[in-house]
């Protein structure tokens, strides 16, 4: 493993920890930003350079500008006086361990039989288009579906309560 | 020891500690939008697995791990977009986003 695979992920594990841990929620979210960009790092580098820019586009260009919109429409950016954690956050933090013990220790033991390629796939963009709109044409056309319902929902949620009012 | 393990199971592990700290977010944290950011963060852990099997699986160009991948994503982004309206709509009608003071399903 080289120097850069480790420094990529003590940048994102390091994003990641700060996004849970900090207690100003702006700073939460700026944190998060910082593991998503990780996370496109480590797509580049196992070669997915589709999925890293998309990566990029849609978790730092949207998800986190809508987080951030989020936090400051709800007037969240003050950090709040009575705790940041749950009353019961000593019985999430020991699920949390014992969930990456179990996957910890079933990567660990599995690390023989794991399939390890040494040729680095050469996957074009014209290959993704070209399995997007043969082979995976269905799954798009749902997914275009799902997106036009989601936000259509997300709008109507957002609005209801003004809506009662009138 | 990752000296002759295979690189997958490096990026298996660093998958699994960021989906254990999203879900350690998502437990403890008491503000709806750190719990999405946590499930957030569980979400890209998966992606992240997706994406180390397609590249170190046996058939790389078949593009399934890639499309997994990259649906899941459009999914979340979906997924994000319903559940800070949810939050949104929930802090106009209790006028707070603590998810310990939200214990009673009718307005």
């Amino acid at each position: 493993m080289s120097f850069v695979f480790y420094a990529i992920a003590a940048l994102t594990v390091a994003g990641g920890l700060a996004a849970v841990l900090l207690k100003n929620t702006v700073h939460c979210a700026l944190a998060l930003t910082v593991a998503f960009a990780g996370l496109a790092l480590m797509f580049l580098e196992l070669d997915a350079q589709f999925a890293g820019f998309a990566q990029i586009l849609v978790y730092i260009g949207a998800v986190a500008i809508l987080v951030v919109f989020a936090i400051l429409l709800t007037r969240n950016a003050e950090t709040p006086k009575d705790g940041v954690y749950s009353r019961n956050w000593l019985a999430g933090l020991v699920i949390a361990a014992g969930v990456f013990a179990v996957l910890g220790w079933a990567v660990l033991q599995s690390v023989r039989v794991l399939p390890h390629e040494t040729t680095t796939p050469t996957v074009t963009v014209l290959d993704i288009g070209n399995a997007l709109m043969g082979r995976y044409v269905l799954p798009l056309e749902i997914v275009a579906l799902l997106l036009t319902a989601a936000l259509i929902g997300a709008v109507i949620v957002a609005m209801h309560e003004k809506e009662r009012a009138k | 020891m990752m000296g002759q393990a295979t690189p997958l199971a490096a990026y298996l592990l660093v998958a699994a500690l960021l989906f254990s700290i999203g879900l350690a977010g998502a437990l403890t944290r008491r503000n709806a939008i750190l719990v999405l950011i946590g499930i957030e963060l569980m979400l890209n852990a998966a992606n992240l697995n997706l994406i180390a099997f397609w590249r170190y699986g046996p058939h790389p160009e078949l593009l399934t791990g890639m499309m997994f991948a990259i649906f899941s994503i459009a999914v979340a982004a979906a997924e994000a977009a319903v559940g800070l309206g949810l939050v949104i709509s929930i802090h106009r009608h209790a006028h707070t986003t603590d998810l310990d003071a939200m214990n009673r399903m009718r307005g």
